[in-house]
């Protein structure tokens, strides 16, 4: 009780006057260090002024010049950055709220929830909603008529490409779903279970460009003669066969498959660690049960578990399906969409960024979307189910 | 409860055939694992060798033979140096830190409101929030990037946080909404009869409950960020100077690509901080991805 009314009066009395006086600081500060931000000089400018202050003129000099000691000016960017990204946002939210709280009772009650609730709205408004309706709209109105929709969707190197993306789609879901489940089977039967997990996850933890690295060196080729050092190649030797260059076949989309084992060997770990938590949640009674009726392990899993796991399995292949769609890192990294491994993601980004062509690059950014939306929704069906209930 | 818990009563006979009926089992996990770890161990065998023995033999020769094998520290020292992977570290850390505690505050404030606030299109904003979860990152690239030509922060470091943090939003949302509006209602109640604000419920009640969300989605949004491709290469790819891990690792693969002794050292420099936070905080990793983990 007494916590409330010292609080009323603080804010009547002389913090009254404090707060805009702190709001206009700090909204002050916070442009500052904005405008820092954009300015690319201006953390070698600001080092260089600690240089003054210990009278090394020379290096001050060099710095804003542009050349210099730039890990000083690295130093200093990375503070300001860190102060302003990380304190930034919260004194945003104290300034607007303590404008608010300054306003009559009425008023208050009716902006506070939007403080609260805005800022997410505006970004979002911004970053997806907005440009949702602009890439659709760029899509149908860039060039003459349907001429993007029109490349789109005859040209025979897309074609090439969604059936790359088809076979993505099959091969990576169902490779990472099924050794996921298989694994998750296999190892809620052993007692170090969490420690041999431990090597199917930890694949989740690193970026696709580290993981296109890794296979990269597995599928490495040397022309015949040299020493396969590649995983796969020294393999091949070691069996007595002719090295293949696995990425660059473009035959029978070798490599395309090849670069889907990555993401396999990557995601699998996913589905691992959801299918397990559900398999832990079947009642061991009625796998007991169906023991004494005589399933042996195998009929036990498929007949039993399997079902029961149902709703997971049906959440992980959807999940695992959008991740799959909209594959983009591995492609760039590993072949550019050479050799016949394109995918529309990988193109979306060249046409976007490396010919500067919006029309044709908003064409297969909505075909994407497209390809996702069902299942998409689908999630957030599964979502609401559990969510609000408005 | 298993085969051999129930064999325990039984002979010597009993518990060799059970060892030997398990053995299939066994050495399937011990395969997986092993398959699983092949690829890595092969990077990071190989980031020790000089040059000319990565290309002379296989790293398994040199891992079957350590002591005949020479080892060395001077790729990580030539990667660190020699190709920005320093300057690409701090940054990456620089980029990180605020596209993971950005989102996850601006999501906080918003699930509150949705949880325990009242106001006009409640409902239906909420479902909005929830229906752009299936937004691909590719129908926001374009768009955004004119924004920012036309604000002057493209190539920026606080237009990668925004990006980041809006792309994280949708999901932040979500996950903080289930989890703050579960928080039993009396708390408020006894909080407001004490007159203390929203802002002061928000800050000194919600949030210290709600660390093991908040802590679930830090580490994936963090990973996310660390990981990132895409969004730092559309919005910093042009500048060296604020380039970030992925990129400088992209960039290796592209002008450096059979220097294995320079790409094993920087796709370990890239993994390994990633692979810490990971094992140290494992366990609110598996809890956010069980919690749901779709994401845009």
């Amino acid at each position: 009780m007494t916590y409330g009314t010292s609080d009323l009066d603080e804010r009547t009395g002389w913090r009254g006057f404090l707060i805009p006086i702190g709001v206009i600081l700090g909204l002050a500060g916070l442009v500052m260090g904005i405008w820092f931000l954009i300015d690319t000089q201006a953390s070698a400018n600001v080092a260089a002024m600690f240089y003054d202050l210990i009278g090394d003129s020379a290096e001050a000099d060099a710095l804003r010049a542009g050349s210099g000691n730039r890990t000083a000016a690295k130093l200093v960017l990375a503070a300001v950055a860190l102060a302003v990204g990380v304190g930034g946002i919260w004194l945003f939210y104290w300034g607007l709220n303590a404008v608010v709280m300054s306003l009559g009772p009425r008023w208050r009650g009716r902006l506070l929830p939007w403080v609260f609730v805005g800022p997410a709205l505006l970004l979002l408004t911004v970053y997806l909603a907005w440009p949702v309706v602009s890439t659709i709209i760029k899509s149908l109105t860039d060039g003459a008529g349907f001429e993007n929709w029109e490349w789109a969707l005859t040209t025979p190197a897309n074609h090439q490409m969604y059936i790359n993306n088809i076979l993505w789609l099959l091969v990576g879901v169902t490779g990472s779903v099924g050794l996921g489940l298989l694994i998750a089977g296999l190892m809620d039967r052993v007692k170090y279970e969490s420690f041999a997990k431990i090597f199917v996850f930890l694949p989740l933890a690193i970026s696709l460009v580290g993981a296109s690295v890794i296979w990269r060196f597995v599928y490495a080729w040397r022309p015949p003669g040299q020493a396969q050092y590649g995983l796969l190649n020294g393999i091949m030797e070691g069996l007595g066969r002719e090295a293949v260059p696995w990425v660059q076949t473009p035959d029978f989309r070798i490599g395309t498959f090849a670069l889907i084992v990555i993401l396999i060997w990557l995601q699998t770990g996913f589905a691992m660690v959801v299918l397990s938590a559900a398999i832990k949640g079947v009642p061991t009674e009625i796998i007991e049960a169906a023991g004494l009726d005589g399933a042996n392990e195998r009929q036990k899993f498929m007949r039993i578990i399997v079902p029961m796991i149902r709703g997971s399995l049906v959440m992980v292949i959807i999940t695992t399906s959008i991740v799959v769609l909209k594959v983009f890192d591995i492609v760039f990294v590993m072949t550019g969409g050479k050799f016949n491994t394109d995918v529309v993601a990988n193109q979306m980004y060249i046409q976007a960024f490396q010919f500067f062509d919006t029309g044709r690059a908003s064409v297969l950014a909505v075909v994407l979307f497209l390809a996702v939306l069902p299942l998409a929704l689908i999630n957030v069906r599964n979502i609401r189910k559990q969510g609000m209930a408005a | 409860m298993t085969a051999a818990t129930d064999s325990s009563g039984g002979g010597m006979k009993d518990q060799r055939s059970v060892f030997v009926r398990r053995l299939p089992l066994r050495v399937a996990v011990i395969v997986v694992a092993v398959i699983w770890s092949l690829p890595t161990l092969g990077i990071l065998v190989s980031s020790f060798r000089d040059a000319r023995d990565i290309q002379g033999s296989g790293w398994w020769d040199a891992l079957f033979g350590p002591f005949q094998a020479q080892w060395t520290l001077i790729n990580y020292e030539a990667v660190l140096t020699g190709e920005n992977m320093a300057n690409a570290f701090i940054n990456s850390l620089i980029v990180s830190i605020p596209a993971t505690i950005i989102p996850i505050t601006i999501a906080a404030f918003a699930a509150y409101a949705f949880s325990w606030m009242r106001f006009p299109f409640r409902g239906t904003l909420f479902l909005v929030v929830v229906a752009l979860l299936v937004v691909p990152l590719q129908m926001a690239l374009i768009p955004v990037q004119e924004v920012y030509q036309w604000l002057g922060i493209n190539q920026t470091f606080l237009g990668v946080w925004l990006a980041h943090a809006a792309f994280g939003l949708p999901l932040a949302i979500f996950l903080l909404y289930n989890f703050i509006s579960q928080l039993p209602g009396d708390l408020f109640e006894t909080a407001s009869i004490d007159g203390a604000t929203h802002f002061q419920m928000f800050t000194k009640v919600v949030l210290p409950l709600s660390v093991p969300a908040l802590a679930a989605f830090a580490i994936f949004q963090f990973l996310w960020v660390w990981n990132d491709l895409l969004v730092a290469l559309v919005f910093l790819g042009a500048t060296e100077e604020r380039s970030v891990m992925t990129l400088e690792l992209a960039r290796l693969v592209g002008g450096r690509g059979q220097q294995w002794h320079l790409l094993t050292a920087g796709a370990f420099v890239t993994m390994i901080l990633p692979i810490l936070v990971f094992l140290a905080l494992q366990r609110y990793f598996v809890r956010g991805i069980l919690s749901g983990s779709v994401k845009g």
